[in-house]
C-alpha cells in the first residue's frame, strides 16, 4: 500500500475524563440508571394520583436517618473528589489513601440505609405505597452496594497492582459514578420522605 | 343466531360517525400511497441502468454542485404529505367532538360487569325495584340512548359491537362508561376483544335492537321470575338445580338459588345463545354443554356434571321453561 | 512506570508501509484463540457477531414455526389443532420471540459486525462487554424456550397485561419466566447499546468527522441512544411483575391502591420506543444498499440524519395510542393522535429523499434492491394503515382486532425484515467472501412479497369483520372462513420463501461466486478490505476524506486542511501490530487521540453470564436467590476486570503519559 502516512506512535496511551471509554461506559449507565430512577418516582407519583389517601394506611417514613444518610453522602463527595484529583495525577499513595477514606463513607451509609429500611413505617406487602417506596429505595441501595464493591476492588488493586496508568482511569471513572449515586439519591430522598408530607 | 358485525356497516351515529371518517381517511391515504409508488415507478423508470458492473464509476455530481431540482420536489412532496395529514388531524378531532356531542337524554342505563368468560347486565331503572339482571344478551330499544357503565371482575376486557360503536375496556379497579344507540332494529353481535385468558375467543355477546313497544314487553318479562307453571317433569328439573352444584354460581329469581358466580338463569330460555354465543340455545347443545362444558370452552369455570340422564332430561327441560 | 527488561515488549508497528510480518503479527493478535475454550473466549466483534445473528436468525426461525402453527389452527372455524391452553402459549412465544429475540437483537448484532468496519478501527469499544451481552441473550432465549418445553411457555401475550399476568390469574411459573427473559433481553441490549454509542464517538478513523459517517452507523447510534431511554421502563414494569408474583407487592393490585393501568404506561413507554428500535436499523439498511444500487451519494444525508433523530425523540411521545380504549382523559389522547400522525413527516423525507436518489442515479437491479423496492410497497402500506390507527375514534373500531395485526407486520416486515434480507444478501460477500445466488434471490423476493400481501393483507378485512386478536379460534358463519384460509396459505409461501433464503445462504457459502473485496462497487469503509475480513479488520486503519471514502480519493492537492498543496494522509501507522492497539479519535471532528489498549480473550465474560443467568433463574422460584446469587457475579466480574501481570506489563512498555 502507497500513501501518505499519519503516525500515531507518539500520542499518549490514556487520558481521563470523555477521551476515555470508560467515561462514555459510565455515562450510558448514568443515563440508564437516571431513566429507571425518573420512571420509578414517576410511578410514585402516578400512584400517589390514583389514591385518595396518601401514604395508605401508614404514617410517612422517619426522617432521622434517611436526613443523617443525605448529609453522609453529600460529605462523602469530598473525599470522592479528593480520589479524582490523586488519580488524575496518577498519584497512587494518594489515591489510595482517598479511596479508603470512600470505602469507609460507604460502608457507614450502607448500615444507615439498614436503619432506613427498618423506619419506613410500612412493609413491601403492605400495599402499593409501601411497594413504591420499598422499590425506590432498593433500586438506590443496589446501586450504593455495587458502588461500595467497585470501590473495595479498586481499593485493594492500589494496594497490590499490578498498576498502569489506566487503573487510575477506572478510579476516576469510579468517582463519576459515585457521584451520580449521590445525586440521584436527592430527587428520591425528596420523593420518599417529602411528598407523604404534603399537603 | 344471525348478527351483525361490520364496521362498515354502521346502524347507530356512533359507528356511522367513525365511518365517515374513515372513507375520508381511506381516500386520502390511497391517494397519498398511489402517488408515492407512481414517484417510485417514475423514478425508476425514468434512471438508467448501470447494469451490474461493479468497476463503473459512481455519479458524484450530486456532492459538487447542489441539486435544485430535486430539492424542490423532495420538499413539496413533505409540504403536501404534512398538509394532508393536518386534514386527517382535523378531521379526527372533529370527529372525537361529534361523537362527544352525541345527546344522552332519556337514556336507558345499563351496568356491564365483565367476567372470565362471559357478559353480567343489570338494567339500572329509576325505580331500584325494577332493575333486572340478565347475561350475554342486551336488548335496547331503537333510536334512545344506552349509557353502559363498565366493570370488570377479574381481569381486562373490553366492550366491542363493531356495528354500533368502538369499543371501551372494562378495567379491575375502575369503572368507566360509555354510550351508544341503536337506530335500526336487527340483531348485533359483540365480542370481548381484550386478551383474557383461555376462553376469550368464546367470549361473545348479543345487542337486540327492538321498537320500544317490544322493548317494554321483553323488559316487562326480564322483571318477573319465570313463569310459576311448571309440570312434574319441570318440577323434578328445578330440584336437581337447586341440589346440584349449579345452584352453587347461578341465580334463578323465585328459587333459593341467588349466587352471582356464573350468569343469572332466571330468563335463560329467551336468550339466543349459551355460553356466551358459543351454542345455540336447544335442548341437546344445552345438554351438551352442562354434562362437559370443558368440551366446548375448554378452560372455562364451570365444572362437568355427573348428573343421570332422567336428571338431566328434567334439568334442561326446566331450563327450557325459563323464557 | 517502566517495565523490567525481560517484560513483554511490543516492536511490530503497523501501517501502509508494512509487509508480510506486520500483517502475519495482526493477524495473530487479533484472531481468536485455537479449539473450543478458545472460542468460548473470543472478544474479537466478528465472531461475536456472527454467532450473535445465526442465533437471532434461529429465533426468528422458531417463531415463524409457532405462527405456522397458529395459521393451521386458524385456517378453518372451530379446528381442533390446538386447544386455549397451547394457543395463548403460542402467539405469547411468537410475538415474545420475534420482539426481543429476534428484531431488535439481530439489528445489534449486525451492527456490531458491520460498525467497527464502516468506522475504519479493528474493534468495538467493549469487547468483552460486547461478548458477554451476547451470552445473556442466549441464555434468556434458552431459558424462555425450555420453559415452553416443559409446558411452562408464558401465555398472557407479549405485553403480558395485568391483571392476567398477575399472581391471581396466572399461577405457576409460566409468566415468571416471559418476566426474566425480560430482564435478560433487555440487560442485553442496553450493554450493546452502550458499546455502539462509546464505539461510534470514540473509535473513528481520522478524518471521519460527524457528517460523514454513514448513515446506519447514524442510525444504530440513534437507535442505540432510544435504547438507553426506552428499555429502562419494561425492565421496571416486568421487575414489578414478579414482585408482584413473587414477594407479594401490590404494584398492580388494584385492591391495595395499585393500578391495573400502571402496567400499560410503563410497557408501552418502552413498548412504542422499542418498534423504532426495529425501525430505524432498517432505515439504516437502506440508506446503505441505496446508493451503491444506484450509483450515486445518498441525497439528503443532514435531512436524512435530522429525519431519525426526529424519528427517534417524537417515539417517545406516541404510547398512549396504545391505550386509547382504557379509560384515560379525552383530551390528553387527541394530543397522542397528533404526535402519532406527525412521526409520519420524519419518515416521508426519508422517502422522498430515497425515492429521489434512486431517480437520479443509475440502477443495479440485484437482489439487495429487490428487497428495498420491497419495502417500498409494504412499509408505506403499514404506515397508512398506521396514521389510520393514529385517529382515536377509528382506532376504537379497530383497536385489538386482526386490523392491528395487519398493520404491525405491514410496518415490521416491510420496514425492517425487508431492508434486513436485502442487508443480507448486500453484506454476505462481505462476511463470508461468496456471493449469494441472484436466482434464488429473486424467487426468494418474489415469494416473500407475494406470501407476505397474501397473509396479511386479508387481516385488514377481518378486523372491520370484527374479528378481534389473541383467538384460538373462531365460528362459522362469521365470514371469517375464507379470509382466514387465505392468510394461512400465504404464511406457508412466506415459510417457503425463508427456506429458499436458508438454501440459499448455505450453498452460496460453499460454492457461491468469489466476491473480492468489493463486488458491488460501493463507498464506504468495509468494502476496502478483505471478504471476509482479516481478523485485525484493517492491515493500515484508514484516513477518511468524505462521506463514501472509496469514491472520493484523496488528490495531492488535496481539500484536507492540514496539508494544503501537500499528499493527503491515506492511512495511520505507528499502531502496534503485536499487540491489540487502537486509535480513538475525537468525538466531533475525528482527529486522532489516544494509542488505547484493548483487552484479549477472555473466559470471564461467559462466566460472569453464566453467574447472572443462575440470579435470574434462580430469583423466579427465591427472592433469596438475588443475595445468594450475588457472590458468585461479584467474583466473575471480579476476575474479569482483575489486571493480569503479563498484560500490564506489555500495556506499560507501549504506555506514555499525554
Amino acid at each position: 500500500m502507497t500513501g501518505s502516512e499519519l503516525d500515531v506512535s507518539g500520542l499518549p496511551s490514556y487520558g481521563f475524563g470523555h477521551r476515555s471509554l470508560m467515561w462514555w461506559g459510565t455515562f450510558g449507565l448514568i443515563a440508564i440508571e437516571g431513566t429507571l430512577f425518573a420512571l420509578a418516582i414517576g410511578a410514585y407519583l402516578y400512584l400517589r394520583s390514583q389514591s385518595d389517601t396518601w401514604p395508605i394506611s401508614a404514617a410517612p417514613p422517619l426522617l432521622l436517618w434517611g436526613s443523617i444518610n443525605t448529609l453522609i453522602l453529600v460529605v462523602s463527595m469530598w473525599p470522592n473528589h479528593m480520589t479524582k484529583r490523586a488519580a488524575e495525577a496518577c498519584d497512587r499513595v494518594r489515591a489510595r489513601r482517598w479511596l479508603l477514606a470512600c470505602l469507609l463513607f460507604s460502608l457507614v451509609f450502607l448500615v444507615v440505609r439498614g436503619l432506613e429500611f427498618a423506619t419506613l413505617q410500612t412493609r413491601w406487602d403492605s400495599n402499593a405505597y409501601g411497594s413504591i417506596v420499598w422499590m425506590l429505595l432498593g433500586l438506590h441501595t443496589v446501586h450504593l452496594l455495587t458502588d461500595t464493591y467497585d470501590t473495595a476492588v479498586l481499593v485493594v488493586l492500589l494496594h497490590t497492582g499490578p498498576m498502569e496508568a489506566q487503573r487510575f482511569v477506572d478510579v476516576s471513572e469510579n468517582a463519576l459514578y459515585w457521584y451520580f449515586v449521590v445525586i440521584s439519591w436527592l430527587p428520591i430522598y425528596a420523593v420518599i420522605y417529602g411528598v407523604p408530607r404534603l399537603q | 343466531m344471525h348478527a351483525l358485525h361490520d364496521v362498515f356497516a354502521p346502524y347507530g351515529p356512533q359507528a356511522g360517525e367513525v365511518r365517515a371518517l374513515w372513507l375520508l381517511t381511506l381516500v386520502v391515504c390511497l391517494i397519498v400511497f398511489a402517488a408515492v409508488l407512481a414517484a417510485l415507478a417514475i423514478a425508476l423508470w425514468r434512471a438508467p441502468r448501470s447494469g451490474s458492473d461493479a468497476r463503473s464509476a459512481p455519479d458524484l455530481s450530486g456532492l459538487r454542485r447542489p441539486e435544485p431540482g430535486t430539492r424542490r420536489s423532495v420538499v413539496a412532496a413533505v409540504v403536501a404529505s404534512t398538509l394532508l395529514l393536518l386534514v386527517l388531524i382535523v378531521a379526527s378531532v372533529f370527529t372525537d367532538r361529534a361523537l362527544a356531542r352525541l345527546s344522552t337524554e332519556g337514556a336507558l342505563r345499563l351496568e356491564v360487569t365483565a367476567h372470565q368468560w362471559w357478559w353480567e347486565v343489570r338494567y339500572v331503572e329509576p325505580q331500584v325495584a325494577d332493575n333486572f339482571i340478565t347475561a350475554n344478551e342486551i336488548h335496547v330499544p331503537t333510536g334512545r340512548p344506552v349509557i353502559v357503565t363498565l366493570k370488570a371482575d377479574d381481569v381486562i376486557h373490553s366492550f366491542w359491537v363493531p356495528s354500533l360503536a368502538g369499543k371501551k375496556d372494562l378495567i379491575p379497579g375502575r369503572t368507566s362508561t360509555f354510550h351508544f344507540r341503536a337506530d335500526h332494529d336487527g340483531v348485533y353481535r359483540g365480542q370481548c376483544a381484550e386478551f383474557c385468558g383461555f376462553q376469550h375467543a368464546l367470549m361473545a355477546f348479543f345487542v337486540v335492537a327492538d321498537p320500544p313497544e317490544r322493548y317494554a314487553d321483553w323488559a316487562a318479562a326480564q322483571r318477573h321470575s319465570a313463569s310459576d307453571a311448571l309440570d312434574e317433569q319441570q318440577l323434578r328439573g328445578r330440584s336437581v338445580f337447586l341440589r346440584s352444584s349449579c345452584a352453587m354460581c347461578h341465580a334463578i329469581d323465585g328459587t333459593s338459588a341467588q349466587a352471582v358466580r356464573g350468569p343469572n338463569l332466571t330468563h335463560v330460555a329467551s336468550r339466543g345463545t349459551l355460553a356466551a354465543g358459543a351454542l345455540a340455545n336447544t335442548p341437546e347443545d344445552l345438554k351438551r354443554w352442562i354434562a362437559d362444558p370443558q368440551k366446548i370452552k375448554p378452560g372455562t369455570n364451570m365444572p362437568a356434571s355427573a348428573l343421570s340422564s332422567e336428571d338431566m332430561d328434567a334439568l334442561v327441560g326446566f331450563l327450557q321453561a325459563l323464557r | 512506570m517502566n517495565a523490567p527488561d525481560h517484560a513483554p515488549r511490543s516492536r511490530l508497528k503497523d501501517g501502509p508501509g508494512g509487509g508480510s510480518r506486520e500483517a502475519a503479527a495482526l493477524d495473530d493478535t487479533w484472531r481468536d484463540p485455537p479449539g473450543l475454550l478458545g472460542w468460548l473466549a473470543a472478544v474479537n466483534h466478528k465472531s461475536i457477531a456472527r454467532r450473535f445473528i445465526v442465533t437471532t436468525f434461529a429465533f426468528f426461525v422458531a417463531g415463524g414455526i409457532l405462527a405456522l402453527i397458529m395459521r393451521l389452527q386458524l385456517a378453518r372455524p372451530n379446528a381442533h389443532i390446538v386447544g386455549p391452553d397451547l394457543y395463548n402459549q403460542l402467539f405469547t412465544m411468537h410475538g415474545s420471540t420475534m420482539m426481543f429475540l429476534f428484531a431488535v437483537p439481530v439489528m445489534q448484532a449486525v451492527a456490531v459486525y458491520l460498525v467497527p468496519l464502516m468506522l475504519g478501527t479493528r474493534s468495538v469499544a467493549f469487547p468483552r462487554l460486547n461478548a458477554f451481552a451476547y451470552w445473556i441473550f442466549l441464555f434468556g432465549g434458552l431459558m424462555l424456550y425450555a420453559a415452553f418445553a416443559f409446558n411452562a411457555g408464558p401465555d398472557a401475550g407479549w405485553f403480558s397485561y395485568v391483571p392476567l399476568a398477575g399472581p391471581d390469574y396466572s399461577p405457576g411459573k409460566r409468566v415468571d419466566f416471559w418476566a426474566q427473559m425480560i430482564t435478560f433481553t433487555e440487560l442485553s441490549a442496553l450493554l450493546e447499546a452502550i458499546v455502539i454509542i462509546t464505539t461510534v464517538f470514540k473509535l473513528r478513523a481520522p478524518g471521519m468527522t460527524l457528517n460523514r459517517i454513514p448513515l446506519f452507523v447514524w442510525a444504530m447510534m440513534v437507535t442505540a441512544f432510544m435504547v438507553l431511554f426506552a428499555m429502562p421502563s419494561v425492565m421496571l414494569a416486568s421487575t414489578m411483575l414478579i414482585m408482584d408474583r413473587l414477594v407479594g407487592t401490590h404494584f398492580y393490585n388494584p385492591a391495595e391502591g395499585g393500578d391495573v393501568v400502571l402496567w400499560q404506561h410503563l410497557f408501552w413507554f418502552f413498548g412504542h420506543p422499542e418498534v423504532y428500535l426495529i425501525f430505524l436499523p432498517g432505515l439504516g439498511f437502506l440508506s446503505a444498499i441505496i446508493p451503491t444500487f444506484a450509483k450515486r451519494p445518498i441525497y439528503g444525508y443532514t435531512a436524512l440524519v435530522l429525519a431519525l433523530i426526529a424519528t427517534a425523540f417524537l417515539a417517545f411521545g406516541l404510547w398512549v395510542h396504545h391505550m386509547f380504549a382504557a379509560n384515560l382523559p379525552e383530551l390528553g389522547k387527541s394530543f397522542f393522535t397528533a404526535a402519532s400522525m406527525l412521526i409520519a413527516i420524519p419518515s416521508a423525507v426519508q422517502i422522498f429523499c430515497w425515492i429521489a436518489t434512486l431517480g437520479s442515479g443509475r440502477l443495479d437491479f440485484r437482489t439487495p434492491l429487490l428487497f428495498v423496492l420491497g419495502f417500498f410497497f409494504i412499509l408505506v402500506l403499514g404506515g397508512m394503515t398506521g396514521i389510520m390507527l393514529a385517529s382515536v375514534p377509528l382506532d376504537l373500531q379497530v383497536h385489538d382486532t386482526y386490523f392491528v395485526v395487519a398493520h404491525l407486520h405491514y410496518v415490521l416486515i416491510g420496514g425492517a425484515v425487508f431492508p434486513l434480507f436485502g442487508a443480507f444478501y448486500y453484506w454476505f460477500p462481505k462476511f463470508t467472501g461468496r456471493l449469494m445466488s441472484e436466482r434464488l434471490g429473486r424467487w426468494n423476493f418474489w415469494l416473500f412479497f407475494i406470501g407476505f400481501n397474501a397473509a396479511f393483507f386479508p387481516m385488514h378485512l377481518l378486523g372491520f369483520q370484527g374479528m378481534p386478536r389473541r383467538v384460538y379460534t373462531y365460528q362459522a358463519g362469521l365470514g371469517w372462513d375464507g379470509m382466514n384460509l387465505i392468510a394461512t396459505i400465504g404464511a406457508f409461501v412466506i415459510a417457503l420463501s425463508v427456506l429458499l433464503f436458508i438454501v440459499n445462504a448455505l450453498r452460496s457459502l460453499r460454492r457461491g461466486v468469489e466476491a473480492g473485496d468489493n463486488p458491488w462497487g460501493a463507498g464506504t469503509l468495509e468494502w476496502a478490505t478483505a471478504s471476509p475480513p482479516p481478523p485485525c479488520n484493517f492491515y493500515a486503519i484508514p484516513v477518511v476524506h468524505g462521506r463514501e471514502p472509496l469514491w472520493v480519493q484523496p488528490r495531492v492537492k488535496s481539500d484536507g486542511p492540514e496539508e494544503g498543496g501537500q499528499p493527503a494522509f491515506t492511512h495511520v501507522s505507528g499502531l502496534a501490530a503485536d499487540a491489540r492497539e487502537l486509535l480513538a479519535t475525537t468525538v466531533l471532528d475525528a482527529r486522532p487521540d489516544l494509542r488505547l489498549n484493548f483487552p484479549d480473550p477472555t473466559i470471564w465474560p461467559l462466566v460472569s453470564a453464566i453467574a447472572v443467568t443462575v440470579l435470574f433463574i434462580g430469583s423466579i422460584f427465591t427472592p433469596w436467590a438475588v443475595v445468594w446469587g450475588s457472590i458468585p457475579i461479584a467474583i466473575a466480574l471480579t476476575a474479569w476486570f482483575w489486571p493480569r501481570r503479563p498484560e500490564t506489563l506489555l500495556h506499560l512498555s507501549l504506555e506514555r503519559r499525554p
